[in-house]
């Protein structure tokens, strides 16, 4: 009996629910700092500001313990040229990863100047970042002092960065020594060890609470950020947080272009949580946004993610060679040590192999080759970066029990056989508020950090973002007083909310999130054209006139997801405003426009910025390195920086 | 075997078992229903039995459920038939699958 259905067949009905209903009721809480989403950047951004002596709360859809995309696990702290094995600069290697096109210059120096940091306060706090059992002596990469493990990522080529697969050299590296910026961590003992120290430092947690909206002060769009309101998804209890600052940590969107109905929790590379509800609220309290217009192929072949995670999309992910059907070996890079780093073949390697592939020079399907490799090396990539990574521990437990052994058995590679792709299946994430050197969007009180910032992101610079907001959030608050709430607002966002539980019948959150990715995939994906975008927004407003209006729910978990549904209409509504404003084509943001097609003409290298005044549209724009010298201005913001937390 | 009574229900959702619970060793203490991330289960009514597999269709697969019980056993993680993965065994060319 462990199926809802199994009670239906017992007895005819279907299990009560399990929690209180309480959707009467309403609770105020103030605090000084409120924390939006208590993932990597939230649950940092808590402890700084807690270690800087303010009240915090912090709000989770889910529970602290292993929410939000790093929740089950990290192995690698990226861009970390801070640590004492690095052979490069911080502020060098910090330039170095904002030479691409549109990054975000501010996230990236604070990352590179703090992780280090973070993670020795991480270690601090009981997350493990060292090879203290001695399990890989031997391993390459392994400092037998320091015990820290260097992964072979950016060693000394940077593929991930198109024109970079060369190795490249560093003032601060001239012997082109290896760059040891990438450290293999245990990140499973990370986000319990995190929330522990939050709960040691009194912040008071909310779990299982959705942020629906921000409140302003006096009810204005662009006014002062005063609070938010939320609701438990388990009760349906209505709550209102009072603050004198709000860090919004709460990630980007995987569910606006896609919704398998029956599949729907691995069809992306996100939880189902992640639905864009940060931009929502961001965008109705008025605070512009940048690079909203960038969404990506999700590039999960079938998009299933296990394919990738499984070691077996790309068993080559790291130093696991690619073997064809007949044991040989293809030249496919493997992001190791004999890469040096490099991810992905050279376009000419891939018209090798794709001619090889079509000739039958190489069988599929491909596996990735565990037993070739030496076995130390195997047992880092398999125990170790598997073992750790995030959704990855469960692949190795699983198929362990059913009979893998790395040692015997090469791991099939999907690569060909399950197809690429389809453009249509894409990510919302990397846009998100304008912000300046201190983490501060365009409105007062509203700090961002994470991926929420306009950045992909990765752990380190979520966890180093999120620490950065924290005490300048608790810094702000200690300057300033509640606001003045409006009580309209909060009304009005109360019957926005309790809408879909009013109706018993009528489309659930499923159909209307598919309805609106349908609207994304014609009419924002591979080609865009004015016309297209238009009509998106004509169908969105179809959408959101007499279809969300029909929306019901049974229950506080079905009216979290219908409430995301409401984001995610909004979040796509930002896009294409975004994408009709950028009036030319971007390879670097994966924007085509077919009326425009112009690939990155210099008048458009520049950030296009997007927000409500008086509920209206205004698109504005950012030269593209708005934040102006890096190293020079994270210098003059943070002249009180104390560096590692001592415990006081 | 003709079942005693038969109900009439719309089809399941289907993949709908992203783990299976060993009654024998889960004592139902409801760690894994704290830890995922959306809710997939919700508590048994009867106490100290395992949990109810309420929204399978929003696993994310993470195994957080998995890895967290305190009970060795109790719950082990189940791919669903499309998601098996497939192996070969380097001397033999044996190909194996989840
Ligand atoms: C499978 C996988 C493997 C990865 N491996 C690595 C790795 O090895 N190294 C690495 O550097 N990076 C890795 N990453 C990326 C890394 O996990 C993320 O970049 C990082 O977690 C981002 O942190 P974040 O705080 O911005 O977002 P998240 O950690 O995703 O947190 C966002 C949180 O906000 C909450 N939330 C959202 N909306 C609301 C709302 N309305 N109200 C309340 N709460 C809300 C969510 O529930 C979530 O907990 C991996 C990611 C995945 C999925
Ligand atoms: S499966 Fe494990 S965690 Fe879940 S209720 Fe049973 S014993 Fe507890
Ligand atoms: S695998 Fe993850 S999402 Fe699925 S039930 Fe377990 S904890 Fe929940």
């Amino acid at each position: 009996m462990t199926k809802w259905h199994d009670f239906l067949e017992k007895d005819g009905k279907a299990p009560p629910w399990p929690y209180p209903i309480r959707y009467d009721q309403e609770r105020e809480i103030e605090t000084d700092v409120l924390v939006i989403g208590g993932g990597i950047a939230g649950c940092w951004a808590a402890i700084s500001a807690a270690r800087n002596g303010v009240r915090v709360a912090l709000v989770e859809k889910g529970d602290t313990i292993r929410s939000g995309a790093g929740g089950p696990g990290c192995d690698h702290w990226c861009n970390a040229p801070a640590n004492p094995l690095s052979n490069v600069d911080p502020d060098e290697w910090a330039q170095h990863m904002t030479d691409i096109m549109y990054p975000n210059g501010i996230g990236t120096q604070i990352q590179c100047r703090e992780n280090y940091d973070t993670l020795l306060e991480l270690e601090q706090i009981g997350g493990k970042i060292r090879d203290t059992d001695d399990e890989y002596k031997g391993a390459i990469g392994r400092d037998d002092k320091s015990k820290f493990m260097i992964s072979p990522r950016y060693t000394r080529v940077h593929s991930y960065i198109p024109g970079t697969i060369k190795p490249k050299t560093f003032k601060s590296n001239p012997d082109q020594k290896l760059n040891n910026v990438v450290i293999r961590v245990w990140g499973t003992t990370f986000k319990p060890a995190l929330k522990k120290e939050c709960k040691r430092l009194g912040v008071e947690i909310f779990d299982r609470v959705m942020v629906t909206g921000l409140l302003t002060e006096g009810g204005v769009q662009g006014a002062r950020v005063i609070g938010a309101t939320g609701f438990s998804n388990r009760t349906g209890e209505f709550m209102v947080f009072k603050s004198k600052a709000a860090v919004l940590s709460t990630a980007g969107n995987y569910s606006l272009y896609m919704l398998n109905t029956e599949l729907s929790g691995y069809n992306t590379f996100r939880s189902r949580n992640m639905t864009g509800d940060g931009v929502a609220m961001a965008w109705r309290a008025g605070a512009e946004l940048t690079l909203m217009e960038r969404t990506n192929p999700l590039m999960l072949g079938t998009g299933f993610k296990h394919t990738w995670y499984g070691g077996a999309g790309d068993a080559s992910y790291e130093n696991v060679p690619l073997v064809d059907a007949n044991g040989k070996k293809l030249p496919w890079p493997t992001q190791g040590w004999a890469d040096a780093g490099a991810m992905r073949p050279t376009p000419d390697v891939m018209e090798k192999i794709i001619k090889g592939v079509q000739t039958g020079e190489y069988a599929l399907p491909f596996y990735g080759d565990f037993p070739g490799m030496p076995d130390i090396e195997r047992k880092v990539t398999w125990n170790l970066m598997l073992g750790e990574e995030s959704t990855t521990k469960n692949i190795t437990h699983s198929y362990e029990e059913a009979g893998f052994n790395p040692d015997k058995h090469l791991l099939q590679n999907y690569n060909f056989i399950e197809g690429n792709s389809l453009p249509q299946w894409r990510n919302a994430t990397g846009g998100g508020p304008v912000i300046d050197w201190d983490l501060k969007t365009t409105l007062d009180g509203l700090y961002v950090a994470g991926e929420q910032t306009f950045s992909y992101g990765d752990h380190s610079y979520a966890a180093a973002t999120g620490r950065y907001a924290g005490r300048k959030a608790a810094a702000y608050s200690q300057q300033i007083n509640v606001g003045k709430m409006s009580q309209e607002q909060v009304t009005l966002e109360k019957a926005r909310i309790y809408a879909p539980i009013k109706r018993t019948d009528g489309v659930d959150w499923k159909e209307l999130q598919a309805g609106i990715a349908r609207t994304m995939q014609y009419f924002c994906s591979e080609y865009k054209t004015e016309r297209l975008l238009k009509m998106g927004l004509d169908s969105l407003k179809d959408i959101e006139e007499r279809h969300v209006p029909a929306l019901y729910a049974l229950d506080p978990h079905k009216l979290m997801r219908s409430i995301e549904d409401l984001s995610i209409l909004t979040h796509g509504q930002i896009v294409l405003h975004a994408s009709l404003a950028r009036r030319a084509s971007s390879q670097i943001l994966n924007f085509f426009r077919i009326d425009y097609p112009e690939v990155d003409p210099p008048d458009w290298n520049k950030f296009v910025t997007v927000k409500l005044e008086k509920n209206k549209v205004k698109t504005g724009e950012l030269p593209l390195n708005y934040w102006g010298d890096m190293k020079a201005n994270y210098e003059a913001h943070n002249k009180d920086y104390e560096g590692v937390y001592k415990v006081k | 075997m003709a079942q005693n009574k038969v109900y009439a229900v719309p089809n399941i959702i289907s993949p709908n078992t992203p783990v299976i619970f060993n009654p024998d060793i889960c004592d139902g203490c409801n760690t894994c229903v704290e830890v995922c991330q959306v809710d997939v289960f919700i508590p048994n009514p009867e106490e100290g039995k395992p949990p109810i597999i309420l929204h399978p269709d929003e696993c994310w697969y993470g195994g957080c459920c998995v890895n967290h019980c305190p009970r060795p056993g109790a719950i082990s993680f189940n791919w669903p038939v499309q998601q098996r993965a497939y192996w070969k065994d380097k001397a033999t060319g044996n190909v194996f699958r989840a």
